[in-house]
């Protein structure tokens, strides 16, 4: 039972409009890949624990864990960007998030650091035609020779292909 | 400054609704025949603090409804008129009004001036009428007494008169009896109960002498027939020793006495108050307050004499020093009183908004969960090394517990809340159905959660009117079975082995098997007069089924029972139903302590755990191989006992994947639901639990065929499988 649980403080700044431009952000692995989230949008992080499935959910959702007393749904990150390789190890780590008023688990292959980025190390993201749509990419960070994917968690996790949120109106 | 406003309205609001129970309760308490003082101020205090705050903010109308209340009220609690039946009518009416105009101030309907305006010309109507009534009677005293001292000879004639008199207030004359008995023997406790009994019955004057303490002479003004009274003092008293005499002639005497005696004292009534005993017999024997005990009053100012009025005052005062047994009339009855006192107790709180207390809930569960499996580590280690440890570990389970019942009780409240709305509904349904109904209310303080308490007032509101429209015969009928005139209704609430159960139970006529049979059978339901009577009163559970032969505005559509079963179903109870022909019906539910704990059968599909809930199921088996047949090559379905249920394959449904594929080898859990019988085919059975119920839509969405998740002991997620769902979709596949 690996329930190491790195305790973030949310520092940063109370600004919520000006956080994508100089904030800090939690860059994780999946694959080969390091990607980064806003940290404000992360409430902890948590070791890959037992998963109980959800019937007919999409292959990317896990299924549901018991967070304190709360259910929160898992989503395997890996597969939802098809990274092939998917394992599941001591490393493997369960990032929860709180989005869109909604905690829900995202699972990666390692956290890496908190890393704070200026407006001038942010990069417009080049239209790529990828599997993930270039609207879900806040830009590319660069640190060092290390290059970040910033996602908007918020956005990419409300929208109705993650099939998380009932869309009943649209 | 308006959102400030804003927040005053919100706080007179709650208030008023608040005071406006208060009064209905009050009314409902209030005795007409003997009013409580302390209930009519309790019912004006409420009306005034209303009419305040609406004042204050504005609300013209409900300002006009409350003045047309206190001004009525003042008048009854000053005692210018009595209460009677007709103005506590008039008072619920116009708490229905306030609360209709209240909740239109708050944006929640409309009030109907129509009706206000209505009230409110009838309350006007009550206080201007009593008034003149009060003088009518007034006038007829005044010139009876004339008589009666002119033609004080014909004594007959005059108590003719007097017990005339009388009429406009009670339909039966009084009678005095003149009681003397011996009480040696007797304990002081045994002499006081009798007294009390005495009291209750009518007027009682204690006219023994101080000094000769075991010999008792008492006056008693009643209603009650002389049998009565011999019987209440045979009981205690040896009957060698007891005298009863009827005194209906005296009484007219009595009335000239007083006569006499007024013009007498008149002139000398201070000499009056001091002598302390002699003439008290002679006093105490005017009726006067015998014959309008209603109104005490009027005789007061009878004949308009200063002196003369102020002479029976201070005959009043005096009589009341002297004498420990005071008339009935104006003392509130033991009974009220105590209700007050229980009631008071219970209004000392604080509003918490409820997501605060769940959220609280919710982590005490949590913390529990920690705390057992701090134990479980904790029970590996060596208890001599780690003593203290474990120690501390005990101590922390037996404060873990405390904690979760006290989190747990906060959100427990006591039905009272629920029955307390029911009086009205009876008095009210009775009247309109010209029935004679009592309700009885027993174990008002059993707690359940509050959420239960919103949802179970609806299906028992219409159990009630049920029992009182169609349980319940007239009184005439009543009375040719051998039973009491007045019905009773039993509401009764008590917990047994985890559950709360709640009965409706009546003393009417009880459900009519054959009835229900050929309305069945004329209907097309499936019956056959060799069903079970459980079978037969579950008809009526039955969607539009209804035995009433006539179609009213109370019931009888067949709209509701059904209904009623759907509610309670639907927060995990159970209802069931014993009948006699001609004694009674009892309908009791059983409710699950809390919405939020059910109780569950756990089962197994590989590797994953489900709960199913209790109340759905109706057996499991494990089935032999023949049992199960296909339809069509692909549907499976299994014959138990004669019927053929379709089998629903959990791992189907669910896309899982199973230990075991084969029928036979698994277990079939036989389910129903909303009629629809199911079987639903699973690996294993784990246990039973009660489980915590999670949302799963609060951070996910809703899934097809779970309508829930909980939290296991070991921490893991298992999911409630939406019972109803299950069965309804395997029907709907079927045809």
């Amino acid at each position: 039972m690996s329930q190491q649980q790195i305790a973030i403080a949310s520092s940063g700044s109370n600004n919520p409009q000006a956080s994508h431009m100089a904030d800090e952000f939690l860059t994780f692995r999946l694959g080969n890949e390091e990607y980064g989230i806003e940290i404000l949008k992360v409430q902890e992080i948590r070791g890959y624990d037992a998963i109980t499935q959800i019937a007919n959910a999409p292959e990317f959702i896990k299924g549901v864990v018991n967070l304190r007393g709360i259910i929160v749904p898992i989503i395997d990150m890996r597969i939802k960007f098809r990274l092939g390789n998917v394992d599941y190890n001591q490393f493997t780590v369960v990032i929860i998030l709180n989005v869109a008023g909604r905690i829900m688990g995202i699972v990666v292959d390692g956290v890496s650091d908190v890393i704070a980025l200026s407006a001038e190390q942010i990069r417009p993201a080049p239209g790529l035609g990828s599997v993930i749509d270039t609207e879900h990419i806040i830009g590319l960070g660069t640190v060092d020779e290390r290059m970040l994917i910033l996602i908007d968690i918020e956005k990419l996790m409300s929208s109705s292909d993650m099939g998380l949120i009932e869309h009943t109106i649209n | 400054m308006s959102t400030d406003l804003e927040q005053f309205y919100e706080i007179f609001f709650e208030e008023s609704s608040e005071l406006l129970a208060d009064m209905e309760a009050c009314l409902l308490r209030l005795d007409v025949n003997s009013p409580d003082l302390e209930d009519l101020n309790a019912i004006f205090r409420a009306a005034h603090s209303i009419k305040g705050g609406a004042g204050t903010f504005g609300f013209t109308d409900m300002t006009e409804m409350t003045h047309m209340l206190e001004t009525l009220l003042d008048r009854l609690r000053k005692g210018e008129l009595t209460v009677r039946s007709e103005m506590v009518d008039a008072f619920l009416r116009a708490g229905d009004v306030i609360k209709a105009q209240l909740a239109g101030h708050r944006g929640e309907g409309e009030a109907d001036p129509a009706i206000a305006a209505e009230v409110c010309e009838e309350l006007k109507k009550l206080s201007d009428e009593t008034q003149d009534r009060l003088l009518d009677e007034k006038r007829i005293v005044a010139n009876t007494k004339m008589d009666m001292v002119t033609i004080k000879a014909d004594i007959g004639k005059a108590s003719e008169v007097a017990v005339n008199v009388s009429q406009p207030k009670n339909d039966s004359p009084k009678q005095v009896y003149c009681i003397e008995f011996s009480s040696v023997g007797m304990g002081d406790a045994a002499i006081e109960n009798l007294l009390t009994n005495l009291k209750r019955m009518g007027d009682l004057e204690n006219l023994s002498l101080t000094d000769k303490r075991d010999h008792f002479k008492l006056k008693l003004s009643t209603e009650s027939g002389e049998e009565d009274v011999w019987e209440t003092l045979a009981f205690v008293v040896d009957p060698a020793n007891l005298k009863i005499e009827v005194e209906t002639n005296r009484a007219a005497e009595a009335v000239g006495i007083e006569e006499n005696f007024s013009s007498d004292v008149s002139n000398s009534s201070d000499r009056f108050i001091n002598e302390d005993e002699s003439p008290i017999t002679e006093l105490s024997s005017a009726p006067s307050y015998g014959f309008f005990p209603g109104a005490p009053a009027a005789p007061k100012e009878l004949d308009g004499s200063e002196l003369r009025s102020n002479s029976v005052q201070q005959q009043n005062n005096a009589r009341s020093d002297k004498n420990e047994i005071q008339s009935t009339v104006n003392k509130p009855s033991t009974k009220a009183s105590a209700a007050t006192t229980t009631s008071t107790s219970e209004t000392s709180s604080i509003r918490v908004s409820i997501e605060k207390v769940d959220q609280m809930i919710n982590l005490v569960g949590e913390l529990v969960i920690t705390q057992a499996m701090l134990a479980q580590t904790t029970s590996q280690l060596d208890p001599v090394i780690f003593e203290k440890l474990l120690s501390g570990m005990s101590q922390l389970e037996r404060n873990t517990r405390d904690l979760q019942e006290s989190v747990m009780s906060i959100r427990m409240m006591p039905i009272s809340f629920v029955f307390s709305r029911y009086p009205r509904v009876v008095r009210d349904l009775a009247a309109k159905l010209n029935k004679r109904v009592e309700l009885r209310t027993v174990g008002e303080n059993t707690e359940l959660d509050k959420g239960l308490i919103e949802k179970i007032a609806d299906p028992l509101t219409h159990l009630v009117r049920n029992s009182l429209d169609h349980g319940i015969e007239v009184a005439e009928k009543r009375i040719a079975a051998g039973k009491p005139a007045q019905g009773t209704i039993t509401l009764r609430a008590f917990h047994q082995g985890g559950s709360i159960v709640i009965e409706v139970s009546d003393d009417g006529a009880g459900l009519n098997r054959g009835k229900i049979l050929a309305k069945a059978k004329e209907r097309g339901l499936p019956v056959s007069d060799g069903m079970s009577d459980q079978e037969v009163w579950s008809l009526i559970f039955e969607a539009g089924f209804s035995t009433a032969e006539i179609v009213t505005d109370v019931s009888g559509r067949g709209v509701g029972m059904d209904v009623v079963k759907r509610n309670i179903q639907s927060m995990g109870g159970r209802i069931d139903i014993e009948s006699a022909l001609g004694v009674g019906t009892r309908i009791s539910i059983r409710l699950p302590l809390t919405l939020a704990i059910l109780d569950g059968l756990s089962v197994a599909v590989g590797d994953q755990m489900f709960i199913v809930p209790l109340n759905y199921i109706i057996e499991s088996m494990q089935p032999t191989a023949a049992d199960i047949k296909t339809v069509s090559g692909h549907g499976r379905v299994v014959q138990v006992r004669g019927e053929y249920l379709p089998v629903v394959a959990l791992h189907e449904v669910f896309n899982l994947h199973p230990n075991v594929t084969a029928v036979h080898e698994g277990i079939l859990v036989i389910l129903e639901a909303e009629g629809h019988k199911a079987a639903l085919f699973v690996d294993d059975l784990i246990g039973q639990h009660q489980v915590v119920i999670k949302s799963l839509e609060s951070n996910y969405r809703r899934v097809q065929g779970v309508s829930g998740a909980t939290i296991m002991g070991d921490g893991k997620v298992a999911l409630i499988l939406d019972t109803a769902a299950l069965v309804l979709a395997c029907q709907q596949e079927m045809v």
